[in-house]
């Protein structure tokens, strides 16, 4: 190795033959990615009437969708319920997670029982819960109702939005929770029996050994939560089908409407387009604010 | 500052203990005078850290009780002890400055906010981190970072007294001893209970007034440095303590003398004259350093056969062979190695007897 070194293998060769080697990697991600943004690139710029008909229509259904109200005050919705889920949801998952026992057949038994909203189908929760939240048979719904409180998520928008975020809630807390178990654990001993031996309170415990070192995982948990929340679907959709009135029509179920609904497939990809660039911004958004928090810590 | 007491502290981390190799920590009597520096020394897994966890409350003992100044604080938890106690990695809080950390200990106390500032500015002159006490300590180098882990400890005014779980793993040796110099610093002028555990000898035996050896969950000699070295009290500490360790021949005792290979080697004075009488197994030990090695000609000692030799520069290590035994000798540089003549001298005064691994000494000598 020492005779290579400085000799004429420093040099380096220029062999195009390596990019062979890119090719399998390329050719998947533009089947699994490139292919199927391109064609719905391809949508939102032109008029298709048929297979042999269509007209190039430039940044037109790009200016209607933007222009369009029904989509502006589901964007509303859809940025409020977002911002809802991750302000209650990371907050109690981490509460529960602090909560949870650390080791033993407890904390085995804890794990199950928080995995199993997870494991349960996104359309049989919104079954679940629009039986659980019914005023005559649901179990939620007549308790509640036997509260004195005149309460029907079919009717009410307030009740619709209500339950949509409580089943929310009660679906993916659990993630939160275990993301910030599993960081929980990560934490050595001798953090916690340093901070016994300087008589910490246990809320100081949790400010200055427990939460500092949750960062990473929270990250991952905002960002998970702001990703599915903002592309739900299913358990709104089974629950109360967007209504009463539009309510609880959020962006996902206003884009299945236009594009499998009324067909119009050109504003639909436009408007996909434009959901997934908002997603994107956001992601990027929490990813930089996060890592500079944390950077502001390690200063 | 207190007198820490032990007795018949003993720990198992089987739920059950039913024989004794179940225990860490074997039964235990001992106690650690106020004031004084020791050092726990001893092999990994021998029951060191154990022993200094249910000291400071971490660890609740299997049997037995913890008592402070005599009172019984085994049942108390870790922040009603009064204790200190610095961990073998770094432990620090990522989030603070290196003064928030240094108070941390202090506000959990409550004292008042001027007592906090003056006290955390000493520990920080003492420990050369005055100027970076602003700084977060994120950012710092890992021996930064355990002495702030040594500050946080030293920073209390009330401590019963601080124990030390191998501080200085992590640091470079050319701080370590720079450290280690501090904490004798700090020992003389607070008159602090230390407690240090370790298993490297020469930390030990420099920094200690008083070390205490274990060996298998249990305490094997409590002594000074230079007793640890010229008497021995169990087969292990010979071995441990010294480089090269302690030279133990089998052998058997008639009158004053021990007798290994037909030749007979005087023991110490202090060697009760009856110790060969019962059937226990019986050694012969001493250290390579006191052993002479003569190549005159004269028929005294042991005759023995040179196998090898090893030049440190500032003296010599010669192994060599007596019968089937072999001893390890050390030797000033200066002297000539042949080996025609090749005989080992056992100073009386340093031939020590071993019975079934502890040293044989009349109960006359003050010793138990």
């Amino acid at each position: 190795m020492s005779e290579t070194h400085g000799g004429p293998a420093m040099i380096k060769t220029e062999n195009n033959r390596a990019w062979f080697l890119v090719l399998p990697v390329f050719a998947l991600v533009a089947f699994s990615a490139i292919v199927p943004l391109m064609t719905v690139v391809n949508y939102s710029v032109q008029d298709i009437f048929g297979p042999e008909n269509r007209v190039f229509v430039g940044a037109e259904w790009y200016r209607e969708i933007l222009q369009d109200d029904r989509l502006r005050q589901a964007l509303l919705r859809q940025f409020v319920f977002s911002f809802a889920v991750l302000l209650i949801e990371i907050p109690l998952g981490i509460a529960v997670a602090l909560a949870m026992p650390r080791r033993g057949r407890w904390a085995s038994l804890t794990l199950v029982v928080l995995a199993l909203p997870l494991l349960i189908p996104w359309n049989v929760v919104g079954t679940i819960w629009q039986i659980f939240g019914r005023a005559d048979i649901g179990l939620g719904g007549v308790m509640v109702t036997a509260l004195g409180i005149d309460y029907n998520y079919a009717a009410n928008p307030f009740d619709a939005w209500a339950t949509v975020l409580v089943m929310d809630v009660w679906h993916w807390t659990s993630l939160v929770a275990l993301l910030c178990f599993s960081g929980l654990k990560a934490i050595p001993d001798a953090y916690y029996q340093a901070a016994r031996i300087d008589g910490a309170s246990n809320w100081a415990v949790s400010r200055y050994v427990q939460l500092p070192k949750l960062g990473n995982v929270l990250l991952i948990a905002v960002l998970l939560r702001f990703m599915d929340s903002f592309m739900i679907y299913s358990e709104p959709f089974v629950l109360t089908g967007g209504g009463p009135g539009n309510s609880t029509t959020f962006l996902s179920q206003t884009l299945a409407r236009l594009a499998v609904g009324q067909f119009d497939l050109g504003p639909a990809a436009a408007f996909s387009l434009i959901y997934f660039l908002i997603i994107l911004l956001f992601c990027w958004l929490f990813y930089t604010t996060m890592m500079q928090l944390g950077r502001g810590q390690q200063q | 500052m207190a007198r820490i007491e032990l007795s018949r502290l003993a720990h198992s981390y089987e739920g059950r203990p039913t024989g004794e190799s179940d225990y860490a920590l074997k039964p235990t009597d001992h106690v650690w005078d106020d004031g004084v520096a020791y050092a726990l020394l001893g092999p990994s897994g021998c029951g060191k850290t154990t022993m200094l966890n249910i000291m400071s409350g971490l660890l609740r003992p299997t049997e037995g009780k913890v008592l402070f100044d005599g009172r019984d604080v085994t049942e108390l938890a870790t922040e009603e002890r009064n204790i200190a106690q610095v961990f073998q990695f770094p432990v620090v809080y990522d989030t603070m400055t290196v003064f928030d950390n240094l108070a941390f200990p202090l506000r959990n106390q409550k004292l008042p906010e001027m007592e906090i500032r003056n006290r955390v500015a000493e520990i920080a002159e003492m420990l050369d981190l005055a100027l970076c006490l602003e700084q977060r300590v994120g950012a710092l180098a890992s021996d930064a970072r355990q002495k702030i882990s040594l500050g946080r400890g030293l920073v209390r005014t009330d401590v019963a007294a601080i124990l030390f779980d191998e501080p200085l793993t992590v640091i470079d040796p050319h701080l370590k001893n720079s450290l280690r110099r501090k904490l004798e610093e700090v020992h003389r002028e607070s008159r602090l209970t230390l407690i240090y555990v370790t298993h490297d000898q020469t930390e030990a035996l420099t920094f200690a007034d008083r070390v205490v050896v274990m060996h298998g969950g249990e305490i094997v000699q409590v002594d000074t440095p230079q007793a640890l070295f010229e008497r021995p009290a169990h087969t292990f500490v010979g071995h441990f303590v010294g480089s090269p360790g302690m030279n133990f021949l089998e052998c058997e005792v008639d009158g004053d003398c021990a007798v290994v290979g037909g030749h007979r080697i005087r023991l110490a004075a202090d060697t009760p004259t009856d110790a060969g009488s019962t059937g226990a197994s019986l050694e012969l030990g001493i250290r390579p350093e006191f052993l002479e090695m003569v190549f005159d000609g004269r028929e005294h000692g042991v005759p023995a056969k040179i196998t090898r030799v090893d030049d440190l520069g500032s003296s010599k290590i010669v192994t060599a062979a007596v019968g089937a035994d072999t001893l390890t000798v050390r030797l000033a540089e200066e002297v000539v190695i042949s080996d025609e003549n090749c005989r080992l001298v056992f100073p009386p005064e340093h031939s020590l007897l071993y019975r079934n691994s502890r040293l044989c000494l009349k109960p006359t000598a003050g010793r138990p």
